[in-house]
Formats: C-alpha cells, structure tokens, sequence
C-alpha cells in the first residue's frame, strides 16, 4: 500500500484514526490477583472506542478549536498529536516540533530552584544542555522571575510554577502548540503577555490545537474547530456552527437528564 | 521532520534512536535524582558515601567474624557489596522512576526507556564514589591496589548491561502489576543470598555451588567485579566472557520486551 505524506502546508492529518482503550473487567491490580484469575480462565476485558475512525486535517498558521463534553475523546486526539498514544487503527502524521503546554507543576521538581526546573524542563522538551544554556535568560525574562530563580520551587505559588511553565514551553516557536484548558495563567498582565505571544506564533504559522470547555475562548481565538461527542466528530468547519451544535448536544443532554429525574420522581 | 504513525521502525530501534537524540534529557534526570534525594539534608552528597560504607562496614565486621577468614575479607565483602549495591538499586530505581513518571509520560512525549537508563547513570556515580572508602580500607587493611584495578570498567560494563536488561524487564511488570515492586523486593533479598556476597564462595558445597553459579547470573558478574580490586589479577578469558554474554543477552531481551510493550504504557495505571 502506498502511503501518501503530508501535502505543503499540512501540519496535522488523522486518517480513520480509532483508539481503543483495554480495560479489564474487574480492575486487576496485583501480580496475585491475575495469576488466580489466569488460573481459572477468568481475565476478561471490555473494550471501549475513545475514538472512531476519526479523521481530519489542520493547516500550517491555524487555530483549531476542539470542544466536547467530558469524555468525547478530545484529551485523546491531543495525545496522539503529542506522540504520546499511537493510534489502534489509522494513521497520525504531525509535521514538525510539538510543544505542549503541560498543566500546572507537570515535569517540575518542588525541591529545585527554579534554574534547575527550566533545564529540567527543557529537556523534556527534547531541547540540548546547550540550547538551553541559550534559552535561559529569554525565558526567566518573559516569565519575570529573576528574583526567585534560585529558590527551591516550592515557595512558589502557583501563578509563578505556570508562569515559569509557559515560558519555557513557548519560548522557541513550535510547529504545533497544544494548549489544554491552561490558558488562565498567572494575573491579568501575564495573562495579555500570554496571549500575545500565541497570536504572534500564529502569525508566524505555528498551528494551535485548543480545547476548551469556555466556548468564549473558543470563538474569540479558533479559525476552525470540531465539535466531538463519543469518540466520533459530529460538527468540523466553522467555529460558530461547532459551538452550536456543541450546545444542541448540551441540551438534549440536560433534557435526558430532566426527563430521568422527571421519571424517578413521578414514579 | 514528520512523525508518521505508520511509518515506525522497529520498537527497539526506534526507542534506542530516540534515548540517544534525549540524552539532555538522561542526564537532567540523573541530576535531579542526585541533587534532589539530598538537597534537604545537612550532609548532602556525602550521604552517597556514608550510606554505603556504614553498611559495608557492619556487614564486614558481622561476616568476616562469623567466617573467620583472614584479615582481608572485608574488602572481599565490601566489593561484592558494591557489585550488588548498584543492581539492586538500579533495578528498584527503574521501576519506582517509571511508575512515578507515567503521568508525565500521559502528557508528553518521551522515550520511556529514559527512566532505567538514567537509573543506571545515578548508579554508576554512586559505584565510583563508593570506590573511595572502598580504597581506604584496603589501604588501611593492607591489601594492595594493583593496576589490575583498570580492568574495572569492563566489569563495570557487564554489570550494568545486566541491570538495565533487568530494571526493564521489572518494571515493565510493575506497570501492569502493582505489587511487583513489593515482589521484587524479596526476590532480590532471596537472590542476594544466592550470590557470594557476604560469605566466601567456597562455602557452598561443590556439588550445589556448581549449580547456583551456572544458574545465577550474578555470580559471573560479580566475581569478575571482584577479581581485579580482591585478588589484584587481570581476570581470565573464562571469568570475562560470561559476565559479558550474559549482561548483553539480558540488556538485549529487557530492551525488546519493554519496548514492545511500552506504546501499552500510557494506556495503564
């Protein structure tokens, strides 16, 4: 079979991409637990689509929006654009260095000082010693963190752990920027900082996977989004559209909902 | 550079590029390991050295009154101490380190071996410093440093490509079973005593001894650890090619089967 690249201009392409999840039925934690169920033939696993045979294609300089209620697959697909899933079936091809904005305190080490957590962090972003040798006073710069720096990162708070987070994520424009419901970083300032930043990557042509439950956020900054329930993209195209039959799903759902509880209480 | 999902290499080659092109990343968490484990005490690194020589003393001093050998056993303990120190270590720390790391794992993309390989680089500074006291009490005991002591990295070598063989292999285990780790404890203590660490290997009777160093692969690796700084003598062609088989064997088995496993590990825990 021959398989086709990514065409100019194309960063993200999903082709029938499924994802299936093996949970066992009973969850089997120990060792002993599943040599007595092997023993008498009784370890069963159910299996669970998180994804269906989704595709979809993003280009360079976009904003894609996904939105979806909990559970539709949108953490999923980010995570196969990350590299850190491979898909069950189907096919992923990302172009390029994909940087994702890790939620508060990922990868980060309470005991050491903030210098030692940028490298450490930097690394983890697949960057050199050298690169970020290079790096570090850019990145202390935007984060305004040069007073603290030295000090153990436990006596930060939180807004400076996110605040140092973003800086060393963003500092060299990636190709693909994941942003995961992280964007309420720091104060007001910080937060205008942030943003700016983001739009003049995408000036640039750094695509931007956005999911977001705040549909505000979406609208004001998406080119693009897919609305996903169960694993499956019901809506791709216009944001505005998206978000509308995002909330259609939303209501029905409440409505499921009221007629249940409708159901029990008149029973 | 594109990343195709179906365009992968092989697991083991593909993760062995991979480990290579993050090795900032290998040697960050070395770092952070050693900086961080003693950052809050008064002491700091030489706890790396204390720890161990306070154990390698009281175990010496114990056996080599209970085996009543000559006045040199304790460097023969503290070496196979050291020896079994470093697999028992790295072992435990590769899968504590990945057990702890797959939520990072669930987040961005790393290559997963990067946990017991740089479980092996903290060993290997904590070998070389504890190669200081170990000095001092043969210099105090009066056994003689040879230059055979230069033969040392090759037995180094064996030695660690069997411990990331097995840290692998282990803590592939531990991500499917939790208690494993707790398992592996016991299978480790159990071992220890199977290898002659503490006692003189002509303890065990011929008949049993034939069948435990044929069937432990520590024993090869840790007398070849020992004959250079004990007995002050190159190794020989006999002593040298099964610690080194076997290491590479079980470093190539432990790097297949964990990588062939690990795209399962973000799925798990």
């Amino acid at each position: 079979m021959h398989l086709t690249g990514l065409r100019p201009g194309e960063v993200i392409r999903l082709e029938n991409v499924s994802v299936r999840y093996r949970i066992p039925h009973e969850r089997i934690g120990t060792f002993k637990e599943y040599a007595i169920r092997w023993m008498q033939r009784k370890v069963h696993y159910e299996s669970f689509l998180a994804l269906k045979a989704v595709s979809l294609s993003v280009d360079s300089g976009e904003v894609f929006g996904l939105i979806g209620r909990n559970g539709a697959g949108k953490s999923t697909l980010l995570k196969l654009v990350a590299r850190v899933l491979p898909p069950t079936e189907g096919r992923v091809l990302v172009r390029g260095q994909v940087a994702p904005l890790l939620e508060i305190g990922a990868g980060f080490h309470a005991d050491l000082t903030g210098r030692e957590n940028v490298f450490l962090n930097g690394s983890l972003l697949g960057f050199s010693y050298r690169q970020m040798v290079e790096k570090f006073e850019r990145i202390v710069d935007f984060a305004e963190l040069w007073e603290f720096i030295d000090a153990p990162l436990r006596t930060y708070s939180s807004g400076m752990i996110a605040r140092l987070g973003f800086a060393v994520a963003t500092d060299t424009q990636p190709d693909v920027l994941i942003v995961d419901e992280v964007l309420g970083v720091g104060d007001e300032a910080f937060q205008k900082k942030c943003a700016e930043r983001i739009a003049s990557f995408r000036e640039q042509g750094t695509t931007i996977l956005l999911v977001s439950h705040d549909m505000d956020t979406v609208m004001k900054m998406c080119t693009r989004a897919a609305h996903l329930e169960r694993g499956v993209i019901r809506y791709i195209g216009n944001v505005q559209e998206a978000v509308e039959s995002y909330r259609r799903e939303q209501t029905a759902a409440s409505g499921e909902a009221e007629k249940a509880i409708q159901g029990t209480s008149s029973t | 550079m594109v990343y195709d999902s179906a365009q992968l290499a092989t697991p083991a080659i593909e993760e062995a590029r991979s480990i290579l092109r993050y090795r900032a990343l290998v040697l960050q968490f070395v770092r952070r390991d050693l900086v961080a484990r003693y950052k809050r005490s008064i002491l700091g690194v030489t706890w790396t050295m204390l720890n161990p020589l306070a154990t390698m003393i009281i175990l010496s001093v114990v056996f080599s009154q209970i085996f009543k050998t000559d006045h040199t056993f304790p460097v023969y303990i503290m070496a196979g101490l050291v020896a079994w120190g470093f697999f028992s270590q790295t072992t435990s720390d590769s899968m504590y380190n990945l057990i702890g790391g797959v939520s990072l794992l669930q987040r961005i993309y790393m290559p997963p071996t990067v946990f017991a390989v740089s479980a092996i680089g903290n060993g290997l500074i904590n070998l070389l410093i504890s190669l200081i006291p170990l000095s001092l009490v043969m210099l105090v005991l009066g056994v003689p440093i040879h230059l055979s002591i230069l033969f040392l990295p090759v037995s180094i070598l064996a030695l660690a490509m069997f411990s990331l063989g097995v840290g692998l292999l282990v803590s592939t285990l531990a991500v499917y079973f939790r208690d494993v780790t707790a398992l592996y404890q016991v299978v480790l203590t159990a071992w220890m005593y199977l290898t002659p660490i503490i006692y003189p290997e002509n303890l065990l009777n011929p008949r049993f001894r034939f069948w435990v160093s044929a069937l432990n692969p520590m024993w090869p690796i840790v007398h070849l650890f020992r004959v250079p700084l004990y007995e002050g003598r190159l190794p020989s062609l006999a002593e040298i090619w099964p610690a080194l088989a076997v290491g590479l064997a079980v470093l190539i088995l432990g790097w297949v089967v964990f990588t062939l496993r690990s795209k399962e590990f973000p799925y798990r825990i």
